[in-house]
């Protein structure tokens, strides 16, 4: 790679410099391991680059802060892990209804409640779509190596800003404390998408006014628009209503602007499905052992495909379905006890035998643990 | 100062959006002219200003104010100030909260976003009392009064919230009543003026639950009775603490401006070699 220069990184590391890469230009945060360094690194590096770090008093102020300072203009984002991304959830909700931009990093770490706290986990699959209150969508990414934390978290600053909504970086401590050789691209290289602003001036904009995607076009506080942004359920004005036809249009918005881009949004790696009896679908830092397991039963013979999302919300039905239905068996191995086994189970139908492999022990899945189970499918 | 003279009120509101959902009575009306007023007499950029509240009563004024506005969740809007400053330090910022948002689920924002001084102006309408859940007692509901969660009398002690901001290193503090109206608008006006985090607590009437669950009559006769509360800084100073049991301190409380937070970040960038 001629321009890219070569650099041993932390995932976490990684995860920061991405942010920075893609315009991040404001964080706001609260130190919970293990994902702290996120947050020192911000502060050290931040104002290298005329941006500006502040430590909040506690999470919930933090993804306050991160959801003011995007209205403000800034690409903004914070990071945390179990306990605070709970507690990140009402702001997390409100920057949902009010079409903000923001990213959140859940470093994960083994639950519930305080839990393990240096000890990774896949347990907030399932919050991560669902954790706030009410109807809506949201993306969610989840990396497996360290160069993918990376390049995931100017992906999801890009997803963020395009369809204007919360974009989940949904790491484990696997990912956030391992090291690995990162290829660093040239700037130049990168693709960044910055945040539109309104075409129409001010008294003809409406701030909540989708486009054909979907997705509003909000100005920034300070550009003289004088606009109104409110958790309430709002008309395209961006005023509180609760007219029916209009709450509902409001609701379904939310939802539909994500499941309506799904082929924009959706990246997942597949490999040997086409012949394979059994597939092996895993994700973030468990699908390395995946990966090692199914190269290990081909290997021996075994004809064995390996399905990773990258995007994991929205979950793609239709691409899942077609990639398990029939099969022998789809296993599914995840650090916690079933969560995204049951989304597998949903979308397959009764058309192949789903097979979760967990383990919440604090440990991670071994490929031999995969092994076994693949090798147990009969 | 233009004090008491007539400002073209309507250029700051949003006309389309009036009447305000107020009770007939209520002091939040009242408070929000002050600030507008207090706005106009700093010769505010409607464009290069933000407005943002909570959740309750006092927090739909930020709707009908014609600024950048926004209406947060219940507790946060001084979290969400705090972001929109340091994001853009060039915007003024006020937050408009009430007494539950401010001094209950917002606690922690208060005495963190005073102990950085950072650059906002917080107006706290202080009306004793959840009005928007109609009438359950808050932090600053006065000990003994009634409450629809204290039907048997208040024995939860009220909180001076001037001076737990000023403990917690407001740079400018300040209380008034709704009717000493123009004492408001001043202390407002002094608040806009100061670079750091400035509070100003306005004590307002609730009648339809504060007044009407504690017997105090009409809402003048509620606004009559907290200005005959109401001491003088000055005078209070001389007084003993029984003498001062149920009163109000008003008047300028504390002025001692001190560097923005979002300024000294300044520094910061610069130490490390930014921009």
């Amino acid at each position: 790679m001629p321009s890219a220069s070569r650099v041993l990184m932390q995932g976490n590391e990684a995860i920061l410099e991405g942010a920075i890469a893609a315009g991040m230009r404001f964080y706001a945060g609260y130190p919970i391991t293990p994902s702290t360094e996120i947050a020192e690194l911000a502060a050290e590096r931040l104002p290298r680059v005329g941006g500006r770090f502040i430590q909040m008093e506690d999470e919930i102020a933090s993804m306050a802060a991160v959801v003011g300072g995007s209205l403000a203009g800034a690409k903004a984002m914070t990071a945390t892990s179990g306990p605070g991304f709970s507690l990140k959830q009402e702001n997390l909700g409100y920057a949902v209804h009010g079409d903000i931009p923001c990213v959140v990093v859940n470093v994960q770490r083994m639950g519930p409640s305080t839990g393990l706290p240096t000890s990774p986990a896949q347990g907030d699959m399932q919050q991560a779509r669902f954790g706030s209150h009410g109807d809506y969508g949201i993306i969610a990414l989840t990396p497996s190596s360290v160069s993918e934390a990376y390049y995931l978290t100017i992906r999801a600053f890009n997803l963020s800003e395009q369809y204007r909504v919360p974009v989940i970086l949904l790491a484990d401590e696997v990912i956030g404390h391992m090291r690995e050789p990162v290829a660093l691209p040239d700037a130049s290289e990168l693709t960044v998408v910055e945040r539109r602003k309104p075409s129409l001036p001010k008294g003809q904009h409406k701030p909540f006014a989708p486009d054909e995607k979907g997705v509003p076009t909000l100005p920034n506080f300070g550009d003289g628009y004088r606009f109104h942004v409110t958790g309430l359920i709002h008309a395209e004005d961006g005023f509180a209503t609760s007219n029916p036809k209009l709450v509902d249009k409001a609701v379904r918005r939310l939802t539909n602007k994500i499941q309506d881009n799904l082929e924009e949004i959706y990246q997942a790696e597949q490999r040997n499905i086409e012949d394979a009896d059994i597939v092996v679908f895993a994700y973030g830092g468990t699908a390395r052992s995946a990966q090692r397991a199914v190269r290990m039963a081909r290997e021996k013979g075994l004809k064995v495909g390996f399905y990773r999302p990258i995007t994991i919300w929205p979950f793609h039905d239709e691409m899942v379905r077609r990639a398990v239905a029939g099969k022998k068996a789809v296993i599914v191995p995840e650090l916690n006890l079933g969560q995204m086994a049951r989304e597998v189970e949903r979308v397959a139908h009764g058309t192949t035998t789903v097979i979760p492999v967990t383990k919440v022990t604090g440990e991670i899945l071994t490929p031999a643990e995969i092994l076994t189970a693949i090798e147990g499918v009969r | 100062m233009a004090i008491a003279g007539k400002i073209p009120t309507m250029k700051y509101l949003r006309k389309d959006k009036l009447p305000h959902i107020w009770c007939p009575g209520c002091g939040h009306g009242i408070v929000m002219q002050a600030l507008v007023r207090a706005l106009h007499n700093v010769g505010v950029d409607q464009d290069k200003t933000v407005i943002v509240s909570g959740i309750g009563c006092s927090s739909r004024a930020s709707g009908y104010m014609d600024f950048d506005t926004i209406h947060t969740t219940h507790g946060r809007a001084l979290a969400f100030a705090t972001g929109i400053k340091m994001a853009n330090p060039e915007l003024k910022v006020v937050v408009l909260t009430g007494d539950g948002d401010a001094s209950a689920i917002g606690g922690n924002h208060l005495i963190h976003a005073a102990r950085r001084n950072i650059g906002l102006t917080c107006i706290c309408l202080n009306n004793n009392i959840y009005g928007m859940t109609s009438g359950q007692f808050s932090p600053c509901t006065p000990a003994n009064a009634m409450a629809t969660t204290a039907p048997y009398g208040n024995i939860d002690p009220s909180f001076d919230l001037c001076k737990l901001v000023q403990a917690a290193g407001a740079s400018y503090v300040a209380r008034g009543t709704a009717m000493q109206v123009r004492m408001l608008e001043k202390y407002m006006t002094n608040a806009l003026k100061n670079d750091g985090f400035s509070f100003v607590e306005a004590i307002d009437q609730c009648p339809t639950y504060f007044g009407r669950k504690n017997k105090l009559g009409d809402p003048y006769a509620m606004m009559k009775r907290q200005q005959e509360m109401s001491v003088p800084a000055s005078k209070a100073a001389a007084m003993t603490p029984a003498e001062l049991d149920g009163k109000y301190v008003v008047g300028e409380l504390w002025s001692s401006p001190r560097p923005e937070y979002a300024v000294s970040y300044n520094a910061v960038i610069e130490k490390a070699g930014g921009r």
